[in-house]
């Protein structure tokens, strides 16, 4: 029995599994700190968002030790079936979500709500290294980077007709796994200089960012006169990014909703509004920032006493973590996320498996792209875009996701001298 | 593959540079930028403050006669307002329905977090009928504070008003003033703002976001309380004062009284005057129209302080005084008046023809000639070359009798009055001037211009036979009486005491004896000194002016009394200053000089307007400025009253705008 119980939890990477503890506990703590109220503090309650988010520790905490028990190699047999699974689940929640906040996002489960687009980000994680481990693309081709592409784009547009346009924008994550598959670095410095364009296009009048364009295209050409192929892709490209302000603009006003238009130029500084859209990121600001070099201590936060930052607990649960522990805790939790992301990478590397280290980039980015929105938006370098702070912010579905998705690679991990 | 293994680090590098952008805001926002802490303040924060009462004011006697009563203000907190009874709220305050919407409507946009006045100073009766109903009324409340009230209904100028704070206020007090608290705007009420306004305190109460308090913050640590306002004591007789307000009634002008041992002021009239109490609460604004703006004879000018008079024979003493010091005259020279005093191919008149005259009696008798050869003889002290520094000499000893620069008495917008140097008549003239030339100023008139303050204040320095100390208000501030130094240091004017003898003795005789120009204006039992003048006035009827103090030995009071357009200085000044000095020495005026006073307050002294619907205008021509130097003819009022005939002619061109004629004689009496 011994020997079986060893077999189980033999290779795992416990310094991941300390952090992934450590990160629950500041969690729960700040949440607990959030609907603090000092005339309503009569003891422990479970019926309380502290009370559940302690359930949905221990039960991710099981539930994540028993992936451990699972053999790793079902993930890659039944990848296809889970990522179906997850897109089913996409379509029926469109039919029977329940809608909090504008977004048909939860499926009520008895009382609790199950939210597929948190579950899609490990099928999709699943599928693309079964994909990329299977048939072992290069991603040269327009047919591997269309599959590609096919597999995140499909979850992807079912999140943004709920919609719910910030977990859908998670999915680029997988960009950076099929780059260190082999996608060409281009595919990414296309991607920001389209996130630069589209910034630029509202802060600088078209026409003269035309004329920029204009200019470097020419110098480039300038350069590379002898390449006549180099001066065609030049021209193109060129013709391309002008032709993609103008689609900006149209889109901007054509398909994004009011309140996204609203935190667009909110987080350009286009606009004040302190009641309103804004006042969540300012009263956010405000808070963390009082929470100066040390913080005000635990519980000793007023703009979290008093409720000045709404949806503290959730989606702006960095702010408690600013205010009530300052500079000094945020380094703590931000260091604690960089640490787990680069062991993440460098564990995924020393995989022998394609599928594995597929999967663990997957669950890298993807955890990074939350992080970075998250906390970016509670200090107001990214517009608001509502996802929570992995493993922190308070929510069932949001933590098991988070907790199957590191699992599943602590598993693999723990295989990575046999074979899958 | 092994470049493929490279990306695993651009990629563990944009996970590091992202951190760091992270935590370069974080650091930026929280520890760089104190900016988010003191928002975060300001959230739950609410201060409420509270009022102190200012200081009351005492007058000499202890009398109070500046006090406080205390007023109800209906505060809103527009956040908190739940849908009320609006007639209810109406009837309770007597106010319109449309007035409630329409103040809420204010106050909201005043803030609607924040205590904002609603209704202010509500009745008692309508505070009383509000107690009773005020828990239907969520989010309003009622704040009591203080305002001002005279007991005595005067001297309206003198202690100024306070009013509600205006922006610049703010902006200027670096924090101290908030949006609705008061502050004194004008006279004493201005100049001891800081003393009698006290020290807010503050309440401070934390406030959670939905704006419900959530107790005392940091458990009252920086919760202050109201500290009232110090006390002050003037100088002031009140009783006095008002006599001097009652006798100055429909007259325009200024009375000055000052004890000369200390250079406290007894009273200070301004007239026309008003009640102070019209400048308090609610009616503030239309009494302001009414009373103050719309008064043709403008009582917002404080004439004593600000108002511009030649000097006149008032002037003669001080002459006599630098000449016996200098030693050009002693009291027995003479000099012989034929009726005037030529200087250079310019005529002085004298009323009189006196002959050979003396000190003693030139002053009494106020003779121009007498004092022109006086001035000459300073002038000319060192030959006909050296006017100029001789005049530049003697405008230096006469400006430390004060004239031509302020006084600094405890009053704010006093004026300083003009008195030229050598160098206004240099570019003028250029070097071809001489005595002749500003011979006028010898007998006060021409170029010089002085306040009613100055000129007491020159009084009290012949009666202190030498010495002045700065006139003020206030002798005490606060329970140790504290008093500014300035205000107890002897100014010595330069002249030795046993020259003032024979100047007193003139004054003297100028009231106490058959050939004085104030005889009828004795008073029994007291010797009072003194001198009238006559200032001539281009524009209408001269002026009335008298000045001096008394008793003569150890004099108690000092005193300037000037009647605009009201002919001679024995007919008007000279009894009004008598019936005070009286009041002043011995509490009452008696006899049959009690009659006379009552005779005095119903004279109608007030010049004609040309058009009653529009007020005279100060023009260039006028006292407050001068455009060109004529030093004969031109004479000074402080209020210019076009024409003294009603005129009904089309004609818009004023007499007075004509150049003044030559035979308009330089006064005096």
């Amino acid at each position: 029995m011994q020997q079986q119980g060893n077999r189980f939890f033999f290779n795992v990477d416990w310094i991941t599994v300390l952090i992934y503890i450590a990160l629950c506990a500041i969690g729960f703590t700040n949440i607990y700190a959030s609907i603090y109220n000092p005339d309503k503090s009569v003891g422990f309650d479970f019926a309380s968002s502290y009370g559940k988010q302690l359930i949905y520790v221990i039960t991710g905490l099981i539930l994540g030790l028993s992936i451990l028990l699972f053999d790793g190699r079902l993930f890659n047999v039944f990848a296809p079936f889970i990522y179906g699974v997850t897109l089913v689940l996409l379509v029926i929640v469109l039919f029977v979500g329940r809608n909090v906040g504008g977004n048909q996002a939860w499926i009520p489960i008895g009382s609790f709500r199950l939210q597929p687009s948190e579950f899609a980000k490990f099928g999709t994680a699943l599928l693309l290294a079964r994909y990329v481990s299977t048939f072992n693309p290069k991603f040269q081709d327009i047919k591997s980077i269309f599959i590609a592409a096919a597999i995140v784009l499909a979850p992807l547009l079912l999140i943004m007709l709920q919609p719910d346009t910030g977990s859908a924008l998670v999915f680029l994550a997988f960009m950076f796994p099929l780059y260190r598959e082999g996608l060409s670095g281009y595919f990414l410095l296309i991607f920001l200089g389209m996130i630069v364009l589209f910034v630029a296009d509202f802060l600088v009048p078209t026409y003269i960012l035309i004329l920029i364009l204009t200019t470097i295209g020419a110098l480039f050409i300038y350069a590379n006169k002898r390449k006549q192929k180099l001066i065609i892709t030049t021209v193109f490209v060129t013709l391309i990014a002008i032709g993609y302000l103008f689609l900006v603009k149209v889109a901007y006003t054509k398909v994004l909703e009011p309140h996204q238009r609203s935190r667009i130029e909110l987080m350009l500084g286009l606009k004040t509004d302190n009641k309103g859209a804004g006042y969540n990121v300012i009263q956010s600001q405000i808070a963390i920032g009082s929470g100066q070099a040390t913080g005000r201590g635990f519980l000793q936060g007023t703009q979290t006493k008093y409720g000045y930052v709404p949806e503290q607990s959730t989606d702006f649960i960095f702010s408690t973590i600013g205010e009530e522990w300052g500079f000094m805790g945020c380094s703590v939790v931000i260091g604690l996320y960089i640490f787990l992301l680069l062991r993440l990478i460098n564990l995924a590397e020393r995989q022998r498996s394609t599928f594995s280290r597929v999967y663990g980039y997957s669950v890298a980015c993807i955890l990074f792209f939350h992080v970075f929105i998250n906390i970016g938006m509670t200090i107001g370098i990214i517009p608001v875009i509502g996802i929570p702070l992995p493993l922190i912010s308070y929510g069932g579905s949001s933590l098991w996701s988070f907790t199957i998705l590191l699992f599943i690679f602590l598993k693999l991990d723990s295989n990575r001298m046999g074979f899958i | 593959m092994e470049q493929l293994f490279n990306r695993k680090y651009i990629i563990q590098g944009l996970f590091l540079v992202v951190a760091i952008i992270l935590l370069a805001k974080l650091f930026y926002i929280q520890i760089v930028s104190d900016a988010a802490f003191v928002a975060a303040e300001s959230n739950v924060l609410k201060k409420k403050f509270k009022y102190p009462a200012r200081g009351a004011i005492l007058d000499r006697n202890m009398k109070v006669i500046v006090q406080n009563e205390p007023v109800y203000d209906l505060m809103v907190i527009p956040n908190e307002v739940k849908s009320f009874d609006t007639l209810a709220l109406a009837n309770a305050l007597e106010i319109s329905f449309d007035e409630v919407r329409k103040n809420l409507k204010k106050a909201k946009a005043k803030s609607n977090y924040q205590s904002t006045p609603f209704s202010k100073q509500i009745s008692v009766q309508s505070y009383a009928r509000l107690q009773e109903i005020m828990y239907r009324f969520p989010g309003f409340s009622t704040q009591d504070r203080t305002i001002r009230h005279y007991p005595d209904s005067v001297a309206g100028q003198l202690f100024g008003y306070v009013k509600e704070v205006s922006q610049a206020d703010i902006d200027k007090s670096e924090g101290y003033y908030r949006s609705g608290d008061y502050i004194g705007k004008s006279g004493l009420e201005r100049s001891y703002e800081d003393v009698l306004r006290g020290e807010k305190g503050v309440v401070n109460t934390v406030y959670d976001a939905r704006n419900t308090p959530q107790g005392s913050y940091a458990n009252g640590k920086y919760d202050v309380n109201a500290v009232s306002g110090e006390r002050l004591i003037s100088g002031i007789d009140i009783d006095v004062q008002k006599l001097g307000e009652e006798l100055m009634l429909n007259k325009v002008g200024a009375v000055v009284a000052i004890e000369p041992a200390t250079g406290e002021i007894i009273a200070l009239v301004s007239s026309p005057g008003y009640d102070p109490n019209i400048l308090v609460g609610k009616g503030f604004g239309n009494n302001y129209m009414d009373f103050i703006v719309g008064n043709p004879y403008r009582p917002s000018l404080v004439r004593p302080i600000q108002g511009y008079y030649p000097p006149g024979s008032s002037f003669k003493p001080i002459d006599a005084l630098i000449a016996l010091q200098e030693g050009v005259v002693d009291p027995n020279t003479t000099f012989n008046c034929p009726g005037y005093y030529m200087a250079g191919n310019h005529k002085v008149k004298c009323e009189h023809v006196d002959g050979n005259i003396s000190m003693r009696r030139g002053i009494a008798r106020s003779c121009n000639t007498y004092f022109c050869h006086v001035f000459q003889n300073l002038i000319t002290k060192n030959g006909m070359k050296n006017q100029r520094q001789t005049y530049q000499d003697w405008r230096d000893k006469v400006a430390k009798f004060g004239f031509g620069t302020k006084l600094d008495i405890d009053m704010p917008f006093e004026r300083k009055g003009y008195f030229y140097n050598a160098d206004h008549y240099d570019k003028i003239y250029g070097n071809r001037w001489g005595y002749t030339t500003v011979i006028s100023q010898a007998i006060g008139q021409g170029e010089i211009t002085a306040t009613p303050l100055q000129i007491a204040n020159a009084m009290a320095i012949i009666a202190n036979r030498g010495y002045y100390i700065k006139p003020h208000l206030i002798k005490g501030m606060g329970d140790k009486k504290l008093v500014k130094k300035e205000y107890v240091t002897k100014n010595y004017v330069g002249v030795d005491a046993k020259y003032f003898e024979p100047v007193i003795d003139g004054m003297q005789d100028a009231v106490n004896s058959a050939w004085g120009t104030a005889t009828l204006s004795r008073i029994p039992d007291i010797i009072m000194c003194g001198k009238t003048g006559t200032v001539q006035n281009p524009h209408g009827k001269n002026h009335s002016v008298f000045i001096g103090f008394a008793p003569r030995d150890n004099p108690k009071i000092a005193i300037a009394v000037i009647v605009e357009n009201a002919g001679y200085g024995s007919t008007y000044a000279a009894p009004i200053a008598s019936y005070m000095v009286e009041k002043y020495l011995k509490r009452a005026v008696t006899g049959a000089r009690a009659n006379q006073v009552e005779w005095m307050k119903g004279q109608n002294l007030l010049p004609p307007l040309i058009d009653p619907n529009k007020k005279p205008k100060l023009t260039k021509a006028d006292s407050l400025s001068i455009k060109k130097t004529d030093s004969v003819k031109r004479v000074k009022d402080s209020l210019k009253i076009k024409s003294a005939v009603i005129k009904q002619s089309v004609s818009t061109k004023p007499v007075a705008n004509k150049p003044a004629i030559l035979n308009t004689k330089p006064e005096t009496k």
